[in-house]
């Protein structure tokens, strides 16, 4: 976890007969530690199903690969999530809404771009495609593919959460 | 004393419009409904579609035949194999050509699993709308092993490609048939754990029965196919009516509602996935042998090993990928029972390698159509589960 821990045993202050236990288990650590561990450690998805991407994402979220068990859990309102996965095609029509989403949702937020169309466009070089999601969202985390399988999903979620325990509050973009 | 107001008068009534979607969990994609509500009920809803409009259409109109199958993965992406087939099934009947029978079988076997797929995520998706978690989490198990079993026939899991123009693309592996057989003896009794959980349940029950309810003859009026069709009670079946590949040599049922409500609905795709089950059997016992492409050098991809040795397979092999086939020019409409309905696709020829003009006639397109007649004077809780009863994909929906 990287943060500093004290020895377990409780140091036993004695003051005026009555033993009093003062110090149990204090932790240590950096601010930068404690709040990137916090961050990182339950991260709620927006769940937003595009296109083809959303059907492996709800393979991700389903008994199989089960993301609860790393502490992610969809929710249904940008107001209760910390990042989004932009899984399918973008669409100039449905490129406002999406940005619209990410912009309801609650500071630090983080996006993960699904799939060869969020990341380029993919095969959909057409007049309605937005030609990757990064035109008008900051990405932190690509996954390629068409579809992604579950396993690159859950590498790209570790990946986001690697890049969370390294944010420092000098220059990170959420401080 | 007469300036006063009756009580009733005083309040303030107005319809409220309420936006639902197009990011909505429970819209299965990105479908946008106003819906112009009076209380609760639902007085008008006005469905935009057009939010995942990826022209489809336009880029398989710059491609090769073979070039486009792929882009038919992305139709209805729940249920890829059963798009594969229609494509291939189309553009086979325009070149003239048929696959071997061994083809064929498998063909139907892929299929049939591709409806098992769609109508697993169906059944998951439509009751974890409606307030059931547990059997979303059952359904997915059950995907997932014939995910698996798609990856061992051909490598991918859901975008699969795998039917090929005059065949499929490899031959069918022992291992393959064997897990197949297994999952085929064992899945009749998770449908019945499915089914102990929701047929019988009075949630289940109440919130579908009579919910969504639309009369057999308004039905075909509205163009409705599939499962939504055969709920009213009307047999449709293009596997029946119009047999393609190897339907005609298995023995399954079409199961049908009554009363066309949101419950009958459920009860005819149930039973589809039992009846799948059966076909998917019967192939499997039956499946002969022989070769898995036809021996047509001017319409389908040779084999790519012959292709490094032979000159003749590599200038077929660099004809066909550069120009295309030459077909002749005509049209040609062939359409086939995908979960989502009635699958068709349209080809206009104008005798060069790539089509003037591919048309998609989607399931998904008429059945949202249809979803103001099942929603108007209901409540808006409805609205969810009529939705979730019509099955529809809006990648195929706006294509």
């Amino acid at each position: 976890m990287g943060l500093i821990t004290t020895n377990t045993t409780p140091s036993v202050v004695e003051t005026e007969e009555i033993p009093k236990i003062v110090s149990p288990n204090i932790i240590v650590s950096s601010f930068d530690l404690l709040i990137n561990w916090a961050r990182r450690s339950s991260l709620w998805p927006m769940t937003f199903g595009l296109a083809c991407c959303a059907i492996e994402m709800m393979a991700v979220y389903a008994s199989h690969n089960d993301l609860d068990r790393m502490g992610i859990i969809p929710r249904g309102s940008p107001r209760q999530s910390d990042f989004m996965f932009v899984a399918g095609t973008v669409t100039k029509k449905m490129a406002e809404i999406v940005r619209r989403v990410y912009d309801q949702m609650p500071e630090p937020r983080y996006v993960i771009s699904v799939g060869s169309c969020a990341c380029s466009g993919g095969i959909f070089n057409t007049y309605s495609t937005v030609q990757g999601c990064d035109r008008f969202l900051p990405v932190d985390v690509y996954i390629p593919g068409c579809p992604p399988r579950p396993e690159a999903f859950i590498d790209g979620i570790i990946k986001l959460q690697d890049k969370i325990k390294h944010e420092q509050f000098r220059w990170s973009r959420w401080r | 004393m007469e300036n006063i107001e009756h009580p009733e008068n005083t309040f303030e009534t107005r319809e409220l419009n309420v936006n639902l979607g197009p990011q909505h969990p429970a819209t299965h994609g990105v479908l946008r409904l106003m819906l112009d509500l009076d209380g609760e009920v639902v007085k008008r809803c006005t469905p935009y579609v057009g939010y995942l409009h990826r022209g489809i259409e336009k880029l398989g109109e710059h491609r090769t035949y073979f070039a486009a199958l792929p882009l038919s993965d992305r139709l209805d992406y729940i249920s890829s194999m059963n798009n594969n087939v229609g494509y291939v099934n189309a553009v086979e009947k325009l070149f003239g050509i048929e696959a071997p029978e061994r083809a064929q079988f498998i063909r139907t076997i892929v299929a049939e699993m591709g409806r098992l797929s769609s109508h697993i995520v169906w059944l998951g998706t439509h009751v974890l709308d409606i307030g059931a978690t547990t059997p979303f989490l059952y359904a997915m198990r059950e995907r997932e092993t014939i995910l698996d079993l798609f990856e061992i026939l051909c490598g991918a899991r859901l975008t699969v490609s795998y039917p090929r123009i005059g065949g499929v693309r490899n031959d069918v592996t022992q291992e393959f048939l064997d897990r197949l057989y297994e999952f085929v003896l064992d899945f009749p009794k998770r449908m019945d754990e499915y089914e102990t959980l929701v047929t019988q349940n009075r949630i289940w029950k109440d919130r579908t029965v009579g919910i969504g309810v639309i009369s057999a003859e308004e039905a075909v009026n509205w163009g409705l196919t599939g499962g939504t069709l055969r709920g009213s009670g009307v047999p449709y079946d293009v596997r029946k009516f119009f047999p393609y590949d190897a339907y005609d040599k298995v023995d399954f049922d079409v199961p049908i509602g009554k009363n066309g409500d949101c419950y009958d609905r459920y009860i005819v795709r149930v039973g589809e996935m039992r009846q799948s089950n059966r076909i998917i059997q019967q192939c499997i016992e039956k499946l002969p042998k022989g070769p898995v492409m036809a021996e047509e050098a001017k319409f389908t991809l040779p084999p790519k090993d012959m292709v490094l040795k032979d000159m003749e397979h590599l200038i077929h092999q660099f004809v066909l990928i550069t120009k295309g086939p030459s077909v002749a020019e005509g049209e040609v409409y062939v359409s086939s029972e995908v979960p989502k309905g009635e699958l068709g696709f349209y080809f206009v020829s104008d005798g060069t390698g790539k089509p003037y003009r591919m048309r998609v006639r989607a399931p998904s397109f008429v059945h949202a159509s249809v979803l103001p007649r099942l929603c108007e004077d209901g409540l808006i809780a409805d609205v969810i589960a009529n939705i979730g009863t019509i099955d529809i994909v809006l990648g195929e929906c706006d294509r």
